[in-house]
């Protein structure tokens, strides 16, 4: 879905998202290395259970929100990618209270 | 690295560094005042400006020669001695300046004599049926992924709305190589009756070469559908096609991955709103903006509002703005008289028209229309909560009187994102239902905290006694 306009300089971050393999670049946020990696989907909806993914990638929206190091409902845009990040993508009621 | 703030007082603080935070919080240091930079971000720049400091998109004409006027800024910014706290959200603002802080490392509570609210502009909602979608994004968002990790489409896209920074997006995306399907222009046609006794005054400042510009790159590269009147967005589990109708004409669809929507910005007065600033209603530029003096104070003592976030005036006039609201909060202080501050505000005040200039024909031009301001039927209104155009027909039509009074019924603007994204759309639904102004109607009453604080980092919190008797008596 998306591709970087250059080889990224920073250095490479490795990360895993439902239990999945998955490289950024230092310097990025979650929602911007989800999405690098094909999720176009972070989380489903606590009262219908629709898929939403990242929308305004400046902290406003909170569509992005995922669990990160098992801390639930932060947001992956403003939040800088770390080596070794375990993310989740959230899924509907199940998360409410988590 | 992200940490706390090194002080627990200071003389002013500064929120938010796009660029009137910037310039503040360095005119501010200038005048040897003990001055903090808050900002949710890691790096400054705010959204205009975003990761000038650090972007990978090193090719200059890409992003074009306006985004990198940022690193001036931010060099100055940091040469000027004020400190500088990124990755740190402010969750609340009392009265009597107390700030409610938190960051990776925790939460806390800092103060300041005077307070500068840069908190900037945010996208105007662009309420149409499937706009939560995976796969539709706002403008901004694609180029916030460009500026901050140089990420670009790598699938068929199509960008659909109205304003200057769809142009922009599109010309940045073509510079980058970036195929772009269509561009659906959905400016209304009679806007143009509006707007066009202002257009000599356009024609002769700086927006009109640039804007025209924009326009004929795109043009030349993109095929663009104007006179667009409705938009819809379809798919299942996520964006497949977008459809869209001109006028009276029949409904046209385009298979899609990514949809970008853009209808213009307004300020992000959340904060302003919380504190209990007082706010206006703009017809022009059809949102809410806080009252403030020609410095940037708002109704609340001690508090300016500084940049798009008191009125939409772009990202050079809100430099200066920011340096206005530094030079009262340096006077208010005791740092200069009222004599060297009108003095010092002279270049600036000249800078600020000049920036001005153009900006009425831009706000009657790019004027959403009301179809797509006010949305019906099953389009989603409030994106959190999941609540229809529908349902708040039907609560206002049984006699909710206000935004306020719909939050209790239907929990509409009830959650995470709290207001920011159905707050207008709810305002002018109330507004058109009843037959009156949206100054009538009002805005949410935005409350504390602002953004979200775990209870964990609330308890960590240092409590008086009086609070602590509140919750558990004597």
């Amino acid at each position: 879905m998306f591709r970087r306009l250059s080889q990224p300089e920073g250095a490479t971050v490795r990360l895993t998202v439902d239990g999945w393999p998955v490289t950024a670049s230092a310097g990025d946020n979650v929602a911007a290395a989800l999405l690098e990696a094909g999720f176009l989907t972070c989380r489903t909806t606590p009262v219908s259970g629709a898929p939403r993914g990242p929308f305004c990638m400046m902290g406003v929206c909170f569509e992005c929100l995922v669990r990160i190091d098992g801390v639930g409902s932060r947001q992956a845009c403003l939040t800088p990618v770390r080596d070794g990040m375990l993310l989740e993508t959230q899924q509907g009621k199940r998360e409410a209270g988590r | 690295m992200i940490g706390m703030p090194k002080e627990e007082a200071y003389d002013v603080a500064v929120i938010g560094a796009g660029p009137a935070g910037l310039a503040a919080a360095t005119l501010a240091a200038c005048y040897g005042l003990a001055t903090v930079l808050l900002d949710e971000q890691p790096t400054p720049g705010g959204q205009v400006y975003r990761a000038v400091t650090k972007t990978p998109v090193q090719e200059r004409t890409v992003l074009g020669s306006d985004y990198w006027r940022g690193s001036d800024l931010a060099d100055a910014f940091h040469i000027s001695g004020a400190e500088y706290a990124p990755g740190t959200a402010v969750w609340n603002i009392t009265p009597d300046r107390e700030i409610g802080i938190s960051n990776s490392a925790g939460a806390r509570l800092i103060s300041a004599r005077h307070i500068i609210l840069a908190t900037g502009a945010l996208e105007r909602p662009f309420p149409i049926p499937g706009w939560t979608l995976p796969g539709v994004m706002t403008c901004g968002a694609m180029q916030i992924l460009m500026k901050t990790s140089g990420l670009v489409p790598d699938c068929r896209i199509v960008l659909a709305g109205t304003g200057p920074l769809l142009w922009l997006l599109a010309a940045q995306l073509l510079r980058a190589k970036v195929k772009i399907e269509t561009v659906l222009d959905t400016t209304p046609r009679r806007n143009w009756r509006a707007a066009l006794p202002h257009l000599p005054a356009f024609l002769l400042s700086s927006y009109a070469p640039k804007g025209l510009a924009l326009m004929r790159e795109v043009k030349r590269q993109v095929r663009v559908i104007s006179g667009v009147t409705a938009l819809a967005a379809d798919g299942d589990g996520r964006l497949e096609m977008i459809r869209y109708r001109r006028g009276g004409g029949s409904e046209t669809a385009i298979p899609t991955d990514l949809l970008m929507l853009h209808q213009g910005v307004t300020p992000n007065v959340n904060l302003a709103n919380a504190i209990g600033c007082e706010h206006n209603w703009n017809p022009v530029q059809h949102c809410f903006v806080p009252a403030t003096d020609q410095w940037g104070m708002s109704t609340v003592p001690g508090i300016s509002i500084a940049g798009d976030g008191a009125g939409i005036r772009g990202a050079v006039a809100a430099e200066h703005r920011g340096r206005l609201a530094a030079l009262e909060a340096a006077r208010l202080l005791g740092r200069i008289d009222q004599v060297a501050r009108d003095r010092a505000a002279v270049p600036y005040r000249a800078a600020l028209n000049r920036a001005d200039r153009g900006r009425h024909f831009i706000d009657l031009l790019y004027r959403p229309s009301a179809a797509l301001r006010v949305p019906t039927g099953e389009t989603i209104v409030c994106r959190c909560e999941e609540v229809t155009a529908r349902q708040v027909e039907e609560v206002i039509a049984r006699g909710c009187p206000g935004p306020n009074q719909l939050k209790a019924l239907l929990r509409c603007g009830m959650g995470p994102c709290q207001g920011r994204l159905c707050g207008l759309t709810v305002t002018e639904m109330i507004a058109k239902a009843r037959a009156q102004s949206p100054a009538e109607i009002g805005h949410y009453r935005q409350r504390p905290p602002v953004k979200p604080i775990t209870v964990a980092e609330l308890a960590t919190l240092p409590q008086t006694e009086a609070a602590q008797k509140a919750v558990a008596g004597d």
